[in-house]
Order: C-alpha cells, then sequence, then structure tokens
C-alpha cells in the first residue's frame, strides 16, 4: 500500500491543482479576478442570503381564486351564449362548484345543451376547456370543469406567474434573482444585495389585472349599493370617487396591451401611463367607444377603479393614456406591471426573509473566525498528538479545506452559515479517518510488527471502518438534501462534498506522504508509537 | 510528557466498562426522564420557522429598552411578542405572531413602522415572516428527512453486520436525540431548521460513532470465537479507547472556535453539535453496546461450527 504509485500521486496533484484554482478566485479583490485569462475559473463562493444580505420570499398561487374567476367567467359565457341565440333562461348561478342554469322552453332545453357544448366544452385533449356539460331533470343543465382541466389551469398558472415575476424583476433590475418554483403551488423567489424587500414584494404581488369596463347607468349608484344590482353589473370601488356601478364584461383587457410606459399629461403635467392595443383591442376599443359616446367608461386594476373618464370621441388609434393621482414611480410601476403582464392569479406571501447585507458582513467574518480557530486548533491537537504524523494529517486537512471551498465555488453550491458549522464538523470527521488509521498502525506495531508492516496493514484495516462509517455520512446527507428545505439543503451538499474529500485527502493524501517519507528514512521504528 | 503526546498512553487500557453498563443504564434512565419532563413542563421554544410568525432582528441607538420594544409591539397588534437580546451591542431579536385571520405581512409593516417611530434610529437588519402553510411544511419534511434517514441507516448496518447491532445502533441514536432535544429544551434554546440540520448532523456523527464501535466488535468476534461477549466488548472498547479520546477531543476542539466566535445566531447548531459529538460518543459504549450484550449475536459468521457463549442466544 505504501509502494509508489503514479496513479496516488497523480490524483493528488491534480487535487491540489483543483483545489487552488478554484478556491483562488474567492482570494482575489474583485478587481484581479476579473482580469484572470479567461480558461481560469472565476467564480466565487455562492453565499446564502444569511451571508450576503437579499431577500428570499416564498409565495403560494391562489388556486381558490382562480377557480372562483373561471366560474364568473363561466356564468357571464352561458348568459352571453344563450342572448345570442334567443333562448330564454332563469335560475343562472353557482351551485356548490359548478353552475346551473334552467331554460325556460323545455322544446329548446336540448338546442341549448348541444350549443353550449359545442360553444364552451371541449375534450382538455384537444384543446378544449374541459368543461363537462350534463342535462337535468326540470329543463336544467349542469356545467362544471372537470378536476383534471382546474389542475393542469392551475399548473398552467405557476409557470405564467414565474414567467411573469420573472420579467417584472428583470425590469426592476436587480441582480441574479433566482426564481422557482416548488412543490405543486408555491413560487420560491431569492434576491441577493440590497434590493428593497417591500418594493420587490409589492412589484411581486400585486396581480396587475387591468380591465376596461362601461359604466352601467341603468339604476344608480346609490340603488346599486343597497342590493339591486342589475344581473352582469358589479359595483367596485373607486380610487378618486365613490364607487361605480359597472359591466361586469370587459371591453379590453391588459392582456390586449403590446406597450405601456410612464408619461406626463400634456396638459396637467402629471403623471400618466400611456399605452397601446394590440390590433384585436384596438378594434373593439374603438368599436365600444363609437357606439357609446357620451357614456363613460373605467379603467379598473385589480378590482380598484383608477380612473372614469367620458368618451368624448370614438377612439380608433388604439392608443391612449391612464392619469389619476400617479407619482412618476408609481406611474413607472404600473407600466412595468403592464409591460410584464398580470399575473393569472393572486399571489400570496407564505414565507418572507430579509437579511441586511451588514449583518450578512457579520455572519461572514463570525463564520471564518470560527473556522479559522477551530482550524488552527484542530492542527496543533494533531502535531501534538502524532507528532510529524500529525502533521501529515495537517497537511491533507489543508487539501480537504481546498477542494472542499473549490468543490463549493465550481458547482455554486449555496453555503449558508450552518453550512460553515457543518463544514468545520466535517474537517474533525475527516482527522477521525487519519486518527483511525493510526491507531490501527500503533496496534499493529504493538504487536510487533516491523513498521513497514504496521504502516501496510494499518491502512488496510482502517479503510473497512472509514468505508462503513462515511456511507453512513453520506446516507444523511443525502436524504437531508432530498427532504430538507432552504438552509438544510445547502447545509447537507456541504456535508456531502465533505465526505468525498475527506475520505480522499485522509487516506490517499497521507498514505503519499508517508510513504515517501518512509522511503527517504527507512525508519526502525514509527513516531507514533 | 514526550511528545507525540500518543506516545504518552499506555499501550494497553484494561478498563472494564461493561462493569459500569448498569449504572449507565440508571443515569441514561435519568437523563431521559428530566428530558421528557421538560418536554412536558418547558416545552420546546419552537422558531417562527416551526410555529409560523414574524422575526425581526434589530438594532438600537439607544442602550436596549427591552420592556419599551415589546409594548411597541403588542400595541401594534403582535401576540406572544418576545425580545432576546444578542448580549453584543443593542442588538435583540423580537418575535411575535398574529392572529390566524390577519395578514401576517402586512401585520408585519405595522409593527415595524411602530418600531420605527417609538425608537428613531432603530436599525432592522433583518425580518422573517413564515405563514402558517409553510411552518406546517416544514416541520412534516423536517420529520420525513429523520425517520427516513434513521431507517435508511438501519439497513445499510443490518446489511453490513447484523440486525441487532442495527436496532441497537437506531436505539442508541433515538436516545441521543431524546437527550439532545431535552437539552434545547432545558436551556429553551430556539429550534428551527437550522436546529434540524445540526441533529441530523448529531445523528450522523453518532451513526459513525457506532460504526466504528461495531466494526471493531465485528472483528474481535471473528477472532475470538469463543471468548465470552462480555470480554469481547471490553476488549474491543480498550482498544479502540484512545482513538475514542482523540477524535472526541478532536471534534469539540474543531467546534471551540464556533461555540466562542461564532455568534448568538450559530451558538444553538454549535452548542446541539458538541452536545451531540459528547452523547453520540457515550451511547456507542453504554447503549448500543449493552443493548447487543442482552440481546447477544449470531457468531457463526464464517464457519458452521461456533461455540456459543453462555449468554448469547443464535440469533
Amino acid at each position: 500500500m505504501l509502494a509508489p504509485s503514479r496513479w496516488r500521486l497523480i490524483s493528488v496533484v491534480v487535487a491540489l491543482i483543483f483545489g487552488v484554482l478554484f478556491t483562488l478566485p474567492n482570494l482575489l479583490p474583485a478587481g484581479m479576478r476579473e482580469s484572470l485569462p479567461g480558461f481560469l475559473p472565476k467564480q466565487t463562493l455562492n453565499l446564502g442570503l444569511d451571508l450576503q444580505g437579499g431577500s428570499y420570499l416564498k409565495l403560494s398561487v391562489d388556486t381558490r381564486a382562480l377557480r372562483v374567476e373561471k366560474t364568473t367567467n363561466l356564468i357571464e359565457d352561458i348568459r352571453t351564449t344563450l342572448r345570442a341565440d334567443d333562448i330564454a333562461f332563469t335560475d343562472l348561478g353557482q351551485v356548490g362548484s359548478d353552475v346551473t342554469v334552467r331554460i325556460t322552453d323545455p322544446a329548446q332545453a336540448n338546442t341549448a345543451l348541444n350549443l353550449l357544448r359545442s360553444r364552451l366544452g371541449g375534450d382538455i385533449a384537444t384543446g378544449g376547456s374541459g368543461l363537462e356539460l350534463s342535462a337535468q331533470p326540470d329543463q336544467r343543465i349542469r356545467l362544471g370543469f372537470s378536476e383534471q382541466a382546474l389542475n393542469a389551469e392551475a399548473s398552467r398558472a405557476v409557470d405564467q406567474s414565474i414567467e411573469i415575476i420573472r420579467r417584472r424583476i428583470d425590469a426592476l433590475g436587480t441582480r441574479e434573482p433566482a426564481i422557482q418554483r416548488q412543490g405543486i403551488d408555491q413560487i420560491v423567489v431569492q434576491a441577493p444585495g440590497e434590493s428593497d424587500p417591500e418594493r420587490l414584494k409589492s412589484i411581486i404581488g400585486q396581480t396587475a389585472k387591468l380591465t376596461f369596463q362601461m359604466v352601467d347607468d341603468s339604476v344608480s349608484v346609490a340603488e346599486a349599493m343597497q342590493g339591486r344590482v342589475p344581473p352582469g353589473s358589479v359595483v367596485l370601488p373607486s380610487q378618486d370617487e365613490g364607487p361605480l356601478l359597472l359591466k361586469k364584461r370587459a371591453v379590453v383587457t391588459g392582456e390586449m396591451l403590446t406597450e405601456a410606459s410612464q408619461g406626463f399629461d400634456g396638459q396637467s403635467g402629471q403623471p400618466v401611463v400611456n399605452f397601446r392595443f394590440n390590433g384585436q383591442g384596438a378594434a373593439r376599443f374603438g368599436e365600444v367607444t363609437a357606439s357609446n359616446i357620451g357614456k363613460r367608461f373605467a379603467i379598473v386594476l385589480d378590482g380598484k377603479i383608477i380612473s372614469a373618464p367620458v368618451i368624448q370621441s370614438a377612439i380608433m388609434g388604439g392608443s391612449g393614456q391612464i392619469s389619476g393621482n400617479f407619482t412618476a414611480e408609481s406611474a413607472n410601476d404600473l407600466a412595468v406591471l403592464l409591460r410584464a403582464g398580470a399575473l393569472p392569479a393572486p399571489l400570496k406571501v407564505e414565507q418572507q426573509n430579509t437579511v441586511g447585507a451588514e449583518l450578512g458582513a457579520d455572519a461572514v467574518r463570525a463564520g471564518a473566525i470560527s473556522l479559522a480557530i477551530g482550524a488552527v486548533a484542530m492542527f496543533v491537537f494533531i502535531v501534538l498528538a502524532y507528532g510529524l504524523f500529525g502533521v501529515f494529517a495537517a497537511l491533507a486537512l489543508v487539501l480537504n479545506v481546498l477542494l472542499m471551498i473549490g468543490a463549493m465555488s465550481m458547482t455554486q453550491a449555496t453555503l449558508t452559515f450552518p453550512g460553515i458549522a457543518g463544514m468545520i464538523l466535517t474537517l474533525a470527521v475527516a482527522v477521525d479517518a487519519n486518527v483511525l488509521i493510526y491507531e490501527r498502525v500503533r496496534d499493529e506495531a504493538h504487536l510487533g510488527r516491523s513498521p513497514l508492516q504496521a504502516l501496510e496493514h494499518g491502512y488496510e484495516r482502517a479503510l473497512v471502518s472509514i468505508f462503513d462509517a462515511n456511507i453512513t455520512s453520506a446516507i444523511s446527507a443525502v436524504i437531508m438534501f432530498m427532504f430538507g428545505a432552504g438552509a438544510v439543503r445547502g447545509f447537507a451538499w456541504t456535508l456531502l462534498i465533505g465526505v468525498i474529500t475527506s475520505v480522499f485527502t485522509a487516506v490517499v493524501v497521507t498514505q503519499l506522504l508517508i510513504g515517501w517519507w518512509y522511503r527517504a528514512k527507512k525508519p526502525k521504528t514509527l513516531p507514533i508509537v | 510528557m514526550r511528545w507525540p503526546f500518543i506516545t504518552n498512553l499506555p499501550r494497553e487500557f484494561n478498563f472494564d466498562f461493561v462493569r459500569l453498563a448498569p449504572m449507565a443504564a440508571v443515569l441514561s434512565a435519568i437523563l431521559i426522564s428530566i428530558a421528557v419532563g421538560s418536554f412536558v413542563f418547558r416545552g420546546m421554544n419552537f422558531g417562527i420557522d416551526f410555529v409560523g410568525g414574524a422575526l425581526i432582528e434589530v438594532e438600537t441607538q439607544k442602550p436596549l429598552d427591552i420592556a419599551g420594544l415589546r409594548r411597541v409591539m403588542t400595541e401594534a397588534g403582535g401576540e406572544d411578542a418576545q425580545v432576546q437580546s444578542l448580549g453584543q451591542g443593542n442588538g435583540a431579536i423580537l418575535r411575535f405572531r398574529v392572529p390566524d385571520d390577519a395578514d401576517l405581512n402586512a401585520s408585519t409593516q405595522v409593527v415595524k413602522g411602530a418600531l420605527e417611530k417609538a425608537f428613531p434610529g432603530i436599525e432592522i437588519r433583518r425580518a422573517e415572516t413564515v405563514g402558517g402553510k409553510v411552518s406546517g411544511e416544514l416541520a412534516r419534511s423536517g420529520a420525513i428527512a429523520l425517520t427516513v434517514a434513521m431507517f435508511l441507516m438501519l439497513l445499510y448496518i443490518w446489511f453490513r453486520f447484523q440486525l441487532q447491532f442495527g436496532l441497537g445502533a437506531i436505539v442508541a441514536v433515538l436516545h441521543d436525540v431524546v437527550l439532545t432535544l431535552g437539552a434545547l429544551s432545558l436551556a429553551q434554546l430556539e429550534v428551527s431548521m437550522t436546529s434540524i440540520a445540526a441533529l441530523l448532523t448529531v445523528i450522523g456523527y453518532s451513526m459513525n460513532e457506532k460504526v466504528i464501535t461495531f466494526d471493531r466488535l465485528r472483528e474481535n468476534l471473528r477472532k475470538y470465537k469463543t471468548t465470552p461477549l462480555r470480554d469481547i466488548i471490553n476488549r474491543s472498547e480498550n482498544e479502540r479507547l484512545s482513538r475514542t479520546l482523540i477524535t472526541g477531543s478532536t471534534a469539540i476542539i474543531a467546534l471551540s472556535g464556533a461555540l466562542f466566535f461564532g455568534g448568538p445566531v450559530l451558538l444553538p447548531l454549535v452548542f446541539t453539535m458538541v452536545f451531540g459529538v459528547i452523547i453520540g460518543t457515550y451511547s456507542s459504549i453504554y447503549v448500543a453496546l449493552p443493548i447487543i450484550l442482552l440481546w447477544g449475536v449470531r457468531r457463526d459468521d464464517d464457519e458452521a461450527v461456533p461455540l456459543k457463549p453462555a449468554n448469547a442466544r443464535p440469533g
């Protein structure tokens, strides 16, 4: 085992080069790091939020709101479809999670069912809505979405939300945000650095659903507030004036916007949001404004009326502006939100974690000091205990630290504050491998074996224990990585890397060093006996 | 003292480990009762990771006014308001919960605003909120991780050694987990997701110890086929005593830097680890091995005709 082996030497040299190359960027100032030649690695340790400061947000997509909205839309669709074909109906409304409607004329019941099925239904596999319709007694039709359709919609909503959040955050210019899906309906956003968590949250958390709806003046708002809301209309609060009664059906929606930017009103000089519709939106908006001159329409954002201007003339060009008590910043934020698009469902902040950069710097300092003191104390102890062999173990430990930091820099694994503690304990377990070997060697020497034989047997025997012990450690690290959340995962990764590097350094490196020493000195006794 | 120090250790130890086992059993029983008593009467100091709520770390301009901070939080709508001084400068960690139906994030904003108004110049260094839904998930994933890890380790030890070794190890590790949690409960250190990581590390270290212990035991069982199990255990433990001492000391020396200089955030984690290292070493000798001694081992690993000691049953 101690015979010179080219393979062993090469592997240690390669590991040493790897460790130094990948650890080095962490020690250089940023300027020097940038000027390194292109083939050298430049990645530094990926510090967790607790070490570098930043914000962590865990959001969940409100899939219940999504269902409610889908049902509301379905009721409106049924109403429009039946009215368009002059089919009289009553009792249109929600029953449980489904919708039912009663067709007044029994002769038309079947026609109505087929009509609704062809317009609104369709198998989900062929791109349909997944709506299930059934004829009920008493000329009733029951309509409901299949569970499959609802789940597909929820999953789509999460994907869409991630995309929209990414666009919004990119527009803010936040440095390297990480946006990930977690579980079925959760999204994790991590933004490092000194970003303002509240602004981040407000820009992520807003649904930004923009609609243009006609004001319904068939009854007065006061009457409507007393419960006499005409079907198909709704009372919404307004930002500047009292609530208004609006038609539920949106004339144009935010999805039809192609452009939105912050500008200033030509006359008042107030900040406004300028927008432009796409072809479809422009045509619809032109049509509706042309036939409603003199009436009011409302611009509604997330269920709140921003402004409700009177239509002076048909607006045909497809562009316009939203005014409504904006500051330059709030107008700009709204423009960002409109450009990025509306979230398909509201997001709820489930967990938030913000660490100030200064606190992070304190943590880095405390972690580095802890690690340095722990390592130095360990070096001293091991050298005191085992003399020259202790020096060999300490050298192996140095390479182990280099490899761990190098591997973590290379894989861009997140190093967290608990991860530093994990690294320290990993170093202790790495030393244990050497202790096991040396104690075995001593045992063998005490049995009267020659130094060479004692070394050979000691390594061989200790390897079994080292192997078993490290497999169990690896099992716990892998499990932590699979089931843990957040900080625990970073910790587990640190442990796993540590298990691999420590077995390599504690066994192979010391073997190489002791082999050299033995051949150079040909000792009669071992220093540890 | 000669250097290297290891040469000062006697070549052979002749300590009767097994003789102390009954006393150790009593000690373990007492410690476990204390731990369980502490769970019941003091409870665990669960952090917001597990119970939900908000945590704000602040630094005030003037010396800490703990009662004032608590009053401001309570007046702004925080329930169970707690203030923990960080013991350095004017830093403190504030914790509170909000009623179930209130919006946690909005309430946290209100409390932050109230703090900034009542303590001009207060610096908010860190803020965390955990909703009830997430905290349930975290607790569940922590529990799953613990259970799965233990089960897989049991399988591995069963595969490498024998079933009774695996069960001995699991009982010993459970003993360590209960005592470590008991220590956290007695000291009222906060239990967070990080503590779960620490606990898993303790389990990993403890398992490591068990495996090393079993390894030597297995080797001696093969070597001395007729010696009673009790003597083999004593022999194995004496043989590896120097290793136990050195590795244990190394682990604690390595962690000492973090224990004294890691600051208040790292303290619960490092405390758990140090405690776990000590208890893990103890339980290898005085929980895992006595279980194996009482249960007996199969000693026909290599040859068909074993000589069974009186206190061992066929496995």
